[in-house]
């Protein structure tokens, strides 16, 4: 199962490839990874998606504890939560595509931030499936580019991360 | 008052209470080596021949006292050889502090002369690391060194110092205090699971004590013992752990796992309640995990919660200081056994009845010497001849696993050997860091011709301080133990597992100004070596033929089931 973790950590030379190295050290598995300081300069916040089971999960946590640079870390997919991600995603828009992919980019509320006679770039906010969904609406041959931010998230209501 | 960063560190090093530091310089450190010449009052600086033996001793001097081991080695290749020590200290989670000397901040990165990225190489092998970029980060820098590597679950941690940083000056004061808000390791255990754990050991009809290197650790052992003896219960040790219960105590069956006891093992294949403490489950001790204590109920109790339920899921995790969990659950106990809640007496003897079967087997014993000596036999004459109460280090083979069959530990601390990540090479420099801390004390190294011969380069160092090592060479002209599996899992195709244009190690002791001596046969063992061992101020290499063809038993094969021992 794909868990969403978010991590707290200090923001020191070194701590992110410390995360990174835990992970391929042990076998485990990072889908996207965000990371940037937070509104206090000696923290960044990281969140990690990863998937496993129950165990592999926690043993994740765990040996993220573990690292002296972690703060605080939190399985986001434990409970209730909000989680958002965004993509640019640059389209060759030609001939009956073109208006295709405006529709596209109308149904799914995505901006189209970039245009050229040739090329849109869409600009979509959400969670990680919506954007998924809307690559799957696009022929693989019209995809120029894609990048993704990998998810950020929180918990719900009063539950939050801090030191 | 104003220093200079390599003032710093040595002046650090004896506010801190450091004593005696392992070493080799070179250009990266040599303003610390300088300040070593000038600044020192007190702290002793060991010069090895070779960065990985410096780390070794480092880690045999803290294995046998518990205090932090202290390693100055320069940078590039004087980090790289320290990894090997490093990943050693890391695997069995002994206390080290390594200082390595790193190129000028402003060429870090332009592939200068001597320069390797030790940070990065050593990450996945420390407790944690740290490059120290200002000379004003420095001495709280080395105090949260030695606060990491000291406390929770120990381990090594380096402290990579650019030369520039060592030249550079700062106001300095010892820093008494040392706060990590990352860093808060648990230390008094769960009270509820703490109870619940005593009720689950006094319901138990056949338990076990599993007992590992965390014991050691914690110096735990009187609490243990206690423990167990007030209950009445079976223990086994692992291999990090022999001497953390006294080997002479008929509660102990002898060591578990792979080259453990026929009793000890099919006592936890067959035990209700597993009383796990300081353990790790290493795959070494379980053998095939799905079939490891099939019946039991577990209670593990280990300072880091990452050992709990990662090989073995648990019914009762407990994590703190064993220590201080075994405390209390003395403790819950003693209220318990005086309320007249005990456990079961009936069933308590037949499960000691049936064990008792198990230990008829006598699975250790072995044949006569006959024209060629045992190595068991070998090492139960050196158990003899040092009563058994010496300081053994060990390398990494047969002669390890017979080391710790043979040799009989009544005491804590006594064998150092590397169980984790079995590095051989790591018994003679070990024994150098024993000898240093224990000068009134018989300290053997049981090694072999394979193992020894990957640090011989330490005898030289063992002369220059006097280390009175008694090294105890079980030469059988095999890696032995490549050997043995190569017999039994490789149809007997012996590739690159026989040793051929050995040297002769007596001629070779000698050159290096030490006394050696040679043991062919049987009839002459314990003469022989009790001549060797009365040489109390010499280090004596004592090269002992033995059978050539003698496995290791009992033996479980790597992916079989504890009740699937090997015998004979």
């Amino acid at each position: 199962m794909k868990h969403v973790i978010s991590i707290l950590l200090e923001n020191e030379a070194g701590a992110l490839s410390r995360v990174a190295g835990l992970f391929s050290a042990r076998g485990y598995n990072i889908q996207a990874l965000t990371v940037a300081p937070t509104e206090d300069p000696t923290l960044s916040r990281m969140t990690l998606t990863t998937v496993g089971n129950e165990r592999q999960i926690e043993q994740i946590i765990k040996q993220l504890n573990k690292l002296i640079d972690v703060v605080k870390v939190v399985d986001l997919t434990e409970g209730a939560h909000y989680a958002v991600e965004v993509m640019l995603v640059k389209l060759r828009a030609v001939g009956p595509q073109r208006e295709e992919f405006k529709r596209l980019a109308d149904i799914f509320e995505a901006r189209i931030v970039d245009v050229t006679p040739t090329t849109y770039t869409l600009q979509l906010l959400g969670d990680s499936s919506t954007l998924d969904r809307l690559l799957e609406n696009v022929p693989n041959d019209y995809i120029l580019e894609t990048v993704r931010s990998g998810a950020v998230g929180v918990q719900h209501g009063d539950k939050f991360l801090h030191v | 008052m104003e220093l200079t960063g390599a003032q710093i560190v040595i002046k650090f090093l004896e506010d801190e209470g450091v004593e005696h530091i392992w070493g080799y310089p070179g250009g990266a450190v040599l303003p610390i080596y300088d300040a070593l010449d000038t600044d020192a009052e007190k702290l002793q600086h060991i010069l090895v021949r070779h960065e990985q033996a410096a780390v070794h001793a480092a880690d045999g001097y803290a294995r046998s006292t518990g205090k932090p081991g202290v390693v100055l080695v320069t940078s590039g290749p004087g980090a790289t050889n320290a990894v090997t020590g490093i990943a050693t200290a890391y695997m069995d989670s002994i206390p080290l502090v390594v200082l390595t000397g790193q190129v000028p901040t402003g060429m870090i990165g332009l592939d200068a002369f001597q320069e390797v990225d030790t940070v990065g190489v050593t990450r996945p092998i420390v407790k944690h690391n740290f490059l120290v970029k200002d000379v004003n980060d420095l001495a709280m820098t080395l105090k949260k060194a030695f606060h990491i590597a000291t406390t929770g679950r120990p381990g090594p941690v380096v402290v990579d110092i650019p030369k520039d940083v060592q030249t550079a000056t700062s106001d300095y004061e010892y820093p008494q205090e040392v706060k990590l808000r990352s860093y808060q390791p648990v230390t008094k255990g769960h009270s509820g699971q703490i109870r619940r754990a005593v009720d689950m050991m006094l319901e138990a009809e056949r338990p076990i004590f599993y007992v590992g290197g965390g014991v050691v650790l914690d110096d735990a052992s009187e609490q243990l013992t206690a423990l167990a003896r007030k209950l009445g219960y079976p223990v086994t040790t692992t291999l990090m752990a022999l001497g953390a219960y006294p080997a002479s105590d008929r509660q102990w069956l002898g060591m578990l796992g792979m080259h453990g006891t026929y009793e000890a093992n099919l006592a936890m294949h067959h035990a209700d309640t597993l009383i796990a403490i300081g353990a790790r489950f290493d795959d070494r001790v379980t053998g095939n995990i799905e079939r490891f204590c099939p019946n039991a109920k577990i209670i593990h109790v280990d300072i880091d919660p990452a050992s709990i339920s990662k090989n073995v899921q648990v019914d009762i995790p407990i994590v703190g200081s064993v220590r201080s969990v075994l405390e209390d659950m003395n403790h819950l106990l003693d209220r318990q056994l005086e309320k007249g809640v005990a456990p079961d007496e009936e069933k308590l003897k037949a499960w000691w009845d049936q064990i008792e079967q198990w230990r008829a087997v006598d699975c250790l014993k072995y044949g006569p010497s006959v024209g060629q000596i045992k190595p068991q036999a070998a090492v139960e004459a050196v158990w003899k001849v040092t009563n058994g109460d010496a300081f053994v280090t060990s390398d990494v083979g047969q002669h390890q696993m017979y080391a710790a069959q043979y040799y009989r530990f009544d005491k804590p601390r006594r064998w150092i050997n590397s169980g984790g990540l079995g590095t051989m090479g790591f018994g003679l420099p070990a024994a150098m860091g024993v000898a240093l801390a224990h000068p009134d004390e018989t300290v053997v190294c049981i090694t072999g011709e394979g193992s020894i011969q990957m640090n011989i380069q330490e005898l030289s160092t063992c002369l220059q301080y006097g280390f009175p090592v008694k090294i105890v060479n079980l030469n059988n002209g095999f890696l032995g133990m490549v050997r043995q599996w190569q017999e039994l899992f490789y149809e007997r195709r012996y590739s690159m597992s026989y040793m051929d244009s050995l040297p002769d190690f007596v001629a070779l002791a000698e050159a290096y100004g030490h006394v050696g001596v040679r043991i062919e046969k049987p009839e002459e063992l314990e003469s022989k070596l009790a001549e060797a061992f009365a040489m109390k101020d010499r280090l004596v290499f004592i090269d002992i033929q033995v059978e050539k063809a003698e496995n290791v038993y009992p033996m479980i094969p790597a992916g079989a089931g504890q009740d699937e021992m090997i015998l004979v």
